[in-house]
């Protein structure tokens, strides 16, 4: 099974290498998916008349998730319904076919009408019209994505979201939030000292994290409106690995305030701490399933890392990886059948991914030194630290591993990378 | 390097030993006793300078060692690393007034959260021995870096090894 899939994807590396550069940020996409659905694009009207192309958001968007196979336009150039002309399209071998134009607003904002039809029924699937401030241009690209990548899959886009990871550059260390395209970067904390394992809160308005500032690990709480933070976990020892309850109410940690690591709840305010786990061997990296009864965890209790899951009620422990190697990281599927980890076996670091009710492993990357993934609010992506050309990357692969893309910051290490949730 | 030079200077300390010849006896007349009214207090002798080298500070103590290595994924102290552990342990009962700091590391292979509970666990581990060894609890602080402060970055086994190591910090 894993050899079927690892040979798969061996196959699919030469078919197609997409790579789209920009200034700061280059991202390549590796594979392509099972069924890619044929669209068209034309670039919009007016879209070369802003700093920062729409069109490019869209097409890179659709492209990285690999379900998506752009047609050439090849001289045609409508955007307008009426100007459309079915057969010219059915010919380039598009099933679909999006258009639009876009415009700069009295009040300052931009515009983007678009519209995408249904080449192969000749329909008419509905238009739209998205606006932001100028300079939020991007965003606008992003959310058209959303709507094609819906209409047509059937799924949530998930290309307005957002991803945290912390970018090293020597001994100094960014707390990054950026797009989940890995632009518009912004740093949440700079410190001299290590910052890890960020988490996002259900609503994507905190972010929980580990920082050594003070001179050992400490859990805080900030506020990605405010900036303002606070501490959640200062105990002697190590205070890490924080994750938020679906609700928001929690947050397990690891704390060695009583010895070995150990996994505690807590609420966001640092209050009514209360242990959870009692192995006395290494208990860490909690993540709470979607419904949030379980908690999916790393424990070294059997004699190796490997995955656990705890019910919340009851307590009820259950180990769920086992034979060769050892696994970390675990993380739900947002829809709760399977979970995502790293898997580690001969020297190499995988990510693999392992349903519930079958108890099977399927690798999902073949490099060696992947690492920490975590799920797009949709499922259909994984993100998860990489390392190419002597650097840390955050990647992506597509959830039946099949579409690879390498996101390479403008320098430094990016790691610790972590999707963030659907904002509304 | 530095046991070359310490080396260095036991030879030359060894030399000078040599060279000094006893001093032959001289033979003075006895001067005559001085005529005294009354014994004059005689001073009390100057305290010799009491020359206290900090056994923490002399390069070849055992304690100049401050770091215990570790084989991958394990948090046990490896019997080689008992007397090192056992010396500090002393000198932190002689010394209540001292305190140490122990700093777990882990090599970069695992997952970071993992590192960083490994580290602790090294750190710990290193520090029941110090106990066991006659420190008082109190004098120890216990800390991870994970695998977040590398001494070296190649990912090789001559790189890890460095890096799976509790240093302890006075």
């Amino acid at each position: 099974m894993v050899l079927r899939v690892l040979r798969g994807m061996l196959g699919l590396l030469v078919l197609v290498q997409a790579s789209i550069a920009y200034a700061g940020l280059s991202i390549e996409i590796i594979g392509a998916g099972e069924h890619q659905i044929p669209i068209a694009m034309v670039p919009f009207g007016g879209d070369a008349s802003l700093g920062q192309s729409i069109y490019e958001v869209v097409v890179g968007d659709l492209q990285r998730s690999g379900l998506f196979r752009m047609v050439d336009p090849a001289g045609k150039l409508p955007h307008e319904l009426a100007e459309v002309s079915y057969p010219d399209w059915q010919l380039r071998g598009a099933d679909a076919l999006a258009i639009g134009s876009v415009s700069k607003q009295a009040n300052g904002r931009i515009e983007a009408r678009f519209r995408l039809l249904d080449v192969v029924k000749q329909a008419d699937l509905g238009g739209q019209v998205v606006s932001a401030r100028d300079g939020q241009v991007r965003a606008i690209g992003h959310r058209i994505a959303d709507i094609i990548y819906e209409k047509l899959t059937g799924d949530k886009g998930v290309f307005s979201t957002r991803i945290a990871y912390v970018n090293r550059q020597g001994q100094h260390f960014d707390l990054v939030v950026a797009d989940s395209d890995g632009y518009n970067e912004q740093i949440v904390l700079a410190s001299n000292k290590p910052i890890i394992s960020p988490a996002w809160s259900p609503d994507g308005s905190h972010l929980a994290y580990v920082s050594f500032e003070t001179g050992h690990a400490v859990v805080y709480v900030q506020s990605l409106y405010t900036n303002q933070r606070k501490v959640l976990a200062d105990f002697r020892g190590s205070n890490s690995s924080p994750a938020w309850s679906p609700d928001g109410k929690q947050l397990a940690v690891v704390l060695t305030r009583d010895g070995s690591s150990q996994i505690y709840l807590v609420r966001p305010d640092g209050k009514g701490i209360r242990r959870i786990t009692f192995s006395g061997a290494i208990d860490t990296e909690p993540y709470f399933s979607p419904d949030g009864e379980y908690l999916l965890f790393t424990s070294d209790r059997g004699g190796s890392a490997q995955i656990y899951r705890l019910q919340l009620k009851g307590g009820l422990e259950q180990r769920l990886t086992f034979g060769e190697g050892n696994n970390y990281s675990p993380r739900y599927d947002p829809n709760g059948k399977d979970f995502v980890f790293t898997h580690f076996e001969n020297g190499k670091f995988q990510i693999a991914v392992q349903d519930f009710q079958t108890g099977q492993m399927q690798l999902l990357t073949g490099g060696g030194w992947e690492k920490k993934p975590s799920f797009a609010p949709n499922g259909k992506l994984i993100l998860f630290a990489s390392e190419a050309r002597g650097r840390g990357i955050l990647a992506t692969v597509s959830s039946d591993g099949r579409v690879q893309q390498h996101m390479f910051t403008q320098s430094g290490d990016a790691r610790e990378p972590v999707w963030g949730p659907h904002l509304f | 390097m530095k046991k070359l030079v310490i080396g260095v200077v036991l030879v030359n300390l060894l030399a000078a030993c040599a060279s000094e010849k006893p001093k032959e006896p001289e033979v003075v007349a006895p001067a005559p006793a001085p005529v005294m009214a009354a014994p004059e207090p005689v001073p009390a002798p100057a305290p010799e300078p009491v020359v206290e080298v900090d056994p923490l500070n002399d390069p070849s103590n055992i304690l100049a060692k401050r770091s215990v290595y570790f084989p991958f994924d394990v948090s046990a102290v490896q019997e080689a690393d008992k007397p090192l552990i056992e010396a500090h342990a002393k000198y932190l009962s002689e010394h209540a007034d001292r305190k140490v700091r122990l700093e777990g590391n882990a090599d970069e292979r695992g997952s970071n959260e993992y590192n960083l509970a490994l580290g602790q666990r090294r750190a710990e581990s290193v520090k029941k021995m110090m106990v066991l060894g006659g420190a008082m609890p109190g004098q120890i602080e216990t800390i991870s870096y994970g695998e977040e402060k590398p001494l070296c970055t190649d990912h090789n086994e001559a790189c890890w090894s460095q890096n799976r190591r509790t240093d302890i910090k006075y």
